[in-house]
C-alpha cells in the first residue's frame, strides 16, 4: 500500500528520519494520504485519507455526516511525552468511516510493522483515556506520602511485571507534557480522575515561569 | 495463599507451623507445596536435598496452641475484617508477648486488625503477591499504632527471605490495589464506552507500554466475581469512582461470565487456549 505525507511541521508520530516516512511514496502514485499538522483536503479516489492527531478528537478535523468523510480516520502512534515513539498506531474511527478506508490502513501500518489498534472517536482513545488516571492517581500518592516513588515504581514492576513505575515515566516523558495531556482529557471528561495533579500543573507553570 | 507464604517461610531455613481450621485444606496444601518443590527439582531449580530439607521445616497443624512457640504469625485467612480481628484475639492467648502478628490482607486496614489484639504494636501489614513462593514482591506497612521495632524486625525476616519488601502507608489497597483495581475498571468502562473491542484494548496496553498482559485478559484471570469483590471494598472506604463497580461487570457476572474459570469473561477459553484476543 503506497502512502504520501502531506506535513506543515514534524509529525509526533513520525519524525523526520522515521523509517516509515522516509519510504513513502511520490502524491501522485499514494493509494493513503497522511496529514500531519496540514489542513486536509478531502480526496474519495485515494483508499484512506489519514489525520494525524495530538490530544483532540477526529471530529474537531472533519464532520462525520459529510459523505466526503467516508474514506477518512484519524491516527495516533503512541508516544509517552519525550520518550522515542511506540510501535502502537492507534486508527480512530468515526461512525460512517468505511471497513475499507479502515483495512486499508490497518494494512497499510501492520506491512510496515507496526501493531494496530481500532478505537471510535473518543478523547484521549485507548492509551492516555486508561494510563491518565493512573498516572495522576500515582502522583496523587506520591504527595500523600502513601510510599517513595522507589518503592511505587519496584512495586509496579515487581508485582505487576510493568517494564517501569507509572512515577518514572511520567517524569521520563515529562510532568509538563503530562499536564496537557490530563488538562485535555478533564476538559473532556469533566471527572476529577483527568485533573491534572499538582505535581504536573506545577511542572508546567514552572516551565512557563522559567520561559 | 497461607502455602506459597509457608514455602518462603520454610524455603529461608524457617520452622514454619502452617496452621488451618480446615485439615482438608492443610492436606491439600501440603500436596500441593510438595508438588511445587518437586516441580522445582525436576526443573534443576533446587535440589533434592533442599527439597527435604524444605519439606521436614514445614509442619501442618488444625490446633492454634501449637503456634506458641512462632515468633512470627503470618495470617492468611478469609478477606474478613470480624474473622482477622478474632483471630488476632485467639493468638494474643496462645503467643508470646514478644511474638509479631503479620497480616496478608489486600484490602483491609492494618489498623483496624490490629485492633483485634491487646498488642497493636506487634501487629504489621505484610502484603505477599500470588503466587507468593514466586513473587518477591511485598508490600509492608505499619499500623497507627505498629511499633518501629515491630516493623523493622518484620522488614527483615522478609528480607532474611530472600524477599524484596517495599513500604507503604496504611490505606486502602496499599500500592498495588491502589492502582490496579481502579485501572482494571477504567477498562471495563472502556469496552462499556464502545472505545474499542476487548482485543484491541490489550493489544494496545501490551504493545504501548510493554505489560505482559493487557488488562481485561487479567481481570479473566483474577475472576471477574473477583474483581466485584474488590470493588466492593475499596469503593465504600475511598469513595473513589473509579473503584465503583463498573455496571458492564455486574452484567457479565450475573451471566456467569466469570473468566478464565467458567470459560469465558471478556475472552473465550478453551482448556490452555484463549479465543478472541
Ligand atoms: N488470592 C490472592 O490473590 C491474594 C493475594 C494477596 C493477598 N491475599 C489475601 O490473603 C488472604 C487469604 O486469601 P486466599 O485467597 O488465600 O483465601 P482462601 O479463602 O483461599 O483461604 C483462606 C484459608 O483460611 C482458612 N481460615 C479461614 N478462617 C480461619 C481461621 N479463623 N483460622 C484458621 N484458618 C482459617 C480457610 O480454611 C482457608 O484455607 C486474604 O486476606 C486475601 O486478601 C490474597
Amino acid at each position: 500500500m503506497r502512502y504520501t505525507f502531506v506535513k506543515s511541521k514534524p509529525s509526533r508520530s513520525f519524525p523526520e528520519d522515521d523509517a516509515f516516512f522516509c519510504a513513502q511514496s511520490e502524491p501522485d502514485t499514494a493509494e493513503i494520504v497522511i496529514f500531519s499538522g496540514a489542513r486536509f483536503k478531502p480526496d474519495h479516489a485515494k483508499a484512506a485519507i489519514l489525520i494525524e492527531l495530538l490530544n483532540e478528537c477526529l471530529g474537531e478535523h472533519i464532520d462525520d455526516q459529510e459523505s466526503t468523510s467516508i474514506n477518512v480516520l484519524g491516527f495516533a502512534r503512541y508516544r509517552n511525552g519525550h520518550d522515542k515513539p511506540s510501535n502502537l498506531v492507534e486508527l480512530v474511527r468515526h461512525a460512517n468511516t468505511s471497513e475499507k478506508a479502515v483495512a486499508a490502513a490497518r494494512e497499510m501500518f501492520a506491512a510496515a510493522g507496526f501493531e494496530v489498534v481500532v478505537c471510535s472517536d473518543q478523547a484521549g482513545r485507548i492509551i492516555d483515556r486508561l494510563v491518565i488516571p493512573k498516572y495522576n492517581a500515582a502522583l496523587r500518592f506520591l504527595d500523600e506520602g502513601l510510599a517513595s516513588q522507589a518503592d511505587m515504581d519496584l512495586t509496579c514492576k515487581l508485582g505487576l511485571g510493568y517494564p517501569d513505575g507509572p512515577i518514572e515515566r511520567v517524569v521520563r516523558g515529562g510532568l509538563a507534557n503530562h499536564y496537557h495531556a490530563s488538562k485535555a482529557l478533564f476538559e473532556a471528561y469533566g471527572t476529577s480522575a483527568f485533573a491534572p495533579p499538582r505535581r504536573a500543573s506545577v511542572a508546567y507553570r514552572r516551565d512557563k515561569t522559567r520561559g | 495463599m497461607g502455602a506459597g507464604i509457608a514455602l518462603v517461610a520454610a524455603r529461608a531455613g524457617f520452622a514454619t507451623v502452617c496452621f488451618d481450621r480446615s485439615g482438608d485444606g492443610l492436606e491439600k496444601a501440603a500436596r500441593q507445596s510438595a508438588g511445587f518443590l518437586d516441580k522445582s527439582v525436576a526443573r534443576g531449580k533446587l535440589d533434592s536435598a533442599k527439597r527435604d530439607q524444605v519439606l521436614t521445616s514445614m509442619s501442618q497443624t488444625t490446633r492454634i496452641e501449637d503456634l506458641a512457640d512462632c515468633d512470627l504469625v503470618i495470617e492468611a485467612v478469609f478477606e474478613d475484617l470480624a474473622a482477622k480481628r478474632e483471630l488476632l484475639g485467639r493468638l494474643d492467648a496462645v503467643c508470646a508477648e514478644d511474638t509479631i502478628f503479620a497480616s496478608n490482607t489486600s484490602t483491609l486496614s492494618i489498623t483496624e486488625i490490629a485492633s483485634g489484639s491487646k498488642r497493636p504494636e506487634r501487629a504489621v501489614g505484610m502484603h505477599f503477591c500470588l503466587p507468593a513462593q514466586l513473587m518477591k514482591l511485598i508490600e509492608m506497612s505499619p499500623g497507627i499504632l505498629t511499633s518501629d521495632d515491630t516493623f523493622k524486625t518484620a522488614w527483615q525476616w522478609t528480607e532474611a527471605c530472600g524477599q524484596t519488601p517495599v513500604k507503604t502507608q496504611d490505606k486502602p489497597g496499599f500500592i498495588l490495589n491502589a492502582l490496579l483495581v481502579p485501572f482494571n475498571n477504567d477498562a471495563i468502562r472502556a469496552v462499556e464506552a464502545g472505545v474499542a473491542e476487548p482485543a484491541d484494548i490489550d493489544r494496545a496496553i501490551k504493545a504501548g507500554l510493554g505489560y505482559k498482559m493487557g488488562p481485561l485478559e487479567l481481570i479473566d484471570l483474577i475472576g471477574l466475581d473477583t474483581q466485584v469483590r474488590l470493588c466492593e471494598a475499596f469503593y465504600p472506604i475511598t469513595l473513589d469512582p473509579r473503584a465503583a463497580t463498573p455496571p458492564l461487570l455486574r452484567r457479565m457476572v450475573a451471566a456467569g461470565l466469570l473468566g478464565r474459570k467458567s470459560g469465558r469473561g471478556f475472552f473465550t477459553y478453551e482448556g490452555n487456549s484463549m479465543f478472541g484476543a
